[in-house]
């Protein structure tokens, strides 16, 4: 087994040990639920794609939350206790180290969402659900965040206390989908050059309403590879201080 | 083994390390001594591959550190001053975990681990939670982390920092054993620690090594530093005692360190042992004499006198 592999290993199994993995996937699924019942099946009859296309919408919204709340510990919290130096003194790159960190996170938030799945089935009880539309908008969800992870996996290395990689991930998750309300405000060229940007709205609604779009795929794979090599560089840095 | 020349590290504008130089060989345990502060963690990050040095070469085993620092870190153990330990795991799953990260093939990280708390007599806690020991233990598991891939160089900073003494002996005792099969290179600010363990001595401040060698030869070159401390009576008051011990011959320096509670303890510093000739001197002169001590301080005495602080280590 590789070195990345077995800090995945080991990392994911702290998520479904320690009492914070599992709050966090709670309080996921209980405000999913609950957003669900109050805004997506509640009030006048709606068609099941649009229920669908909903909850797709308030996930996305809590996936990038649960994200940044997951990888808030991967970096920051071994070196607050000081555990890092044991990585960082094996014969591992630090790119395996980021890189095995991102997955177990990744992994962990998609098992999580795969919990959520109750929701659609719930939808295909009293409605029709497309199996695409499903796929599509939890290949969406998965992909949103993977971008999310990596953002946070950044922001985690950046910081010395999990406190403030939260408040830093946070920060630039918001900066992103911030980047989706410009885009109402400005003309062009700046409000293309937003869209292109912006973590939620022009890249996710196609996910969200079934479709995908190969320019939507390479944006979250460009954002993930983006955030890793950034966290990467900031890992290597520290060395030299 | 270790080959250091003209180390130099600097945090921003501060310079942690300057223009370091040493060797060690094969099989030596080395105590690294110094102050807080005076740059043996930095020293001992770079040695552990942790820390990238501003300047100057270093090589173990003969490769170099900068150049190919994977080759170096499967050749290191490293026991940083606050051990790596994940609390949530057991140590076996711990160790097993450590020893796959350095390179020890799936089918050899069981016994790898054995032999890791063999060495460290960890076994008994094999499946205990780490979260769950006690302090010495955590430090016994600290130290099997680093050896558990047999390395040949294992670097433990502070490794008897927060013991109690009857772990800091047992901790002796477990570096003392690892001679031979490793060169082992020990950090402590701790006078009796490094004293007791060290073949050789490694000494810095202000990131600078002010010397190196053995106990014996850095006393005999930097001179008067072979002191014998003696405690006596002061129902006469310190001064009879001074005043007999700065007659004889061969006395370099005669300093009250402490009274308490009716005895004055007296620092004597001399070129040789002198110890039965001060005793007999003390007795002859009419002064009570409740103890006399060999070479208790002779580190403390080097120390100073190469550090040139008033301020003593523990």
């Amino acid at each position: 087994m590789s070195a990345t592999l077995l800090i995945t290993q080991r990392e994911l199994g702290t998520y479904l040990r320690s009492m914070t993995g599992y709050v966090i996937a709670a309080i996921l699924l209980l405000v999913d639920g609950l957003l669900f019942n109050i805004f997506a099946i509640g009030g006048d009859d709606k068609l099941s794609a649009t229920v669908l296309q909903q909850f797709f919408f308030y996930t996305s919204g809590l996936t990038m939350i649960a994200s940044v709340f997951i990888s808030m510990r991967l970096v920051a919290e071994e070196r607050q206790t000081g555990t890092l130096v044991l990585l960082t003194s094996s014969p591992v790159k630090d790119g395996q180290i980021v890189v095995g960190k991102f997955l177990s996170g990744f992994l962990f938030l998609a098992m999580v969402l795969a919990l959520t799945i109750v929701m659609p089935l719930l939808i295909r009880v009293n409605g029709k659900v497309s199996m695409g539309h499903l796929a599509a908008g939890y290949l969406g969800l998965l992909l949103l965040g993977s971008a999310a992870m990596a953002i946070g996996t950044l922001g985690s290395a950046l910081a010395r206390t999990q406190v403030l990689a939260a408040i830093f991930s946070g920060c630039m998750v918001t900066a992103m989908v911030l980047c989706w309300m410009l885009v109402h405000v400005t003309e062009r060229p700046f409000n293309d050059l937003f869209a292109a940007l912006a973590i939620h709205g022009k890249h996710f609604l196609p996910f969200q309403q079934g479709t995908i779009h190969l320019r939507d795929v390479v944006y979250y794979l460009m954002v993930t590879l983006v955030g890793l090599f950034a966290a990467v560089r900031v890992m290597e840095a520290r060395r030299w201080r | 083994m270790i080959e250091v020349k003209g180390l130099t590290k600097y945090y921003g504008e501060h310079a942690a390390i300057r223009d370091l130089s040493f060797a060690i060989d094969k099989g030596e345990v080395i105590g690294f001594l110094g102050l807080n502060g005076a740059g043996k963690s930095t020293t001992l990050k770079i040695l552990g591959c942790v820390l990238l040095p501003t300047a100057g070469d270093v090589t173990v085993d003969g490769i170099d550190i900068a150049r190919h620092p994977h080759d170096v870190r499967r050749r290191i153990g490293f026991l940083p001053d606050q051990p790596p330990l994940y609390a949530e795991m057991t140590v076996s799953r711990y160790l097993s975990f450590v020893a796959r990260l350095r390179g020890v093939p799936a089918s050899a990280a069981a016994a790898a681990v054995v032999a890791a708390e063999e060495k460290t007599s960890t076994r008994e806690v094999h499946d205990e939670p780490i979260g769950s020991l006690s302090h010495g233990f955590r430090q016994r598991v600290g130290v099997a982390q680093a050896l558990v891939h047999n390395p040949k160089l294992l670097i433990l900073d502070e490794p008897t920092s927060g013991l109690d003494p009857r772990q800091i002996v047992d901790m002796r005792a477990m570096i003392r054993n690892l001679r031979g099969d490793h060169t082992v290179l020990l950090s402590s600010h701790i006078l009796s620690e490094i004293s007791q363990t060290c073949d050789r001595l490694l000494i810095i401040q202000d990131g600078e090594i002010v010397d190196q060698g053995s106990e014996e030869d850095i006393a005999r070159r930097i001179g008067g530093a072979a002191a014998v401390a003696i405690e006596v009576d002061v129902a006469g008051g310190p001064d009879s005692a001074l005043a007999v011990l700065t007659q004889l011959p061969g006395i370099t320096r005669a300093t009250v360190v402490r009274q308490a509670a009716g005895v004055t303890t007296l620092r004597v510093e001399s070129a040789a042992d002198l110890r039965a000739q001060v005793a007999r001197g003390l007795v002859m002169g009419g002064i009570d004499l409740v103890r006399i001590d060999k070479g208790a301080g002779r580190l403390e005495a080097i120390f100073l006198q190469l550090t040139e602080t008033k301020e003593l280590p523990q």
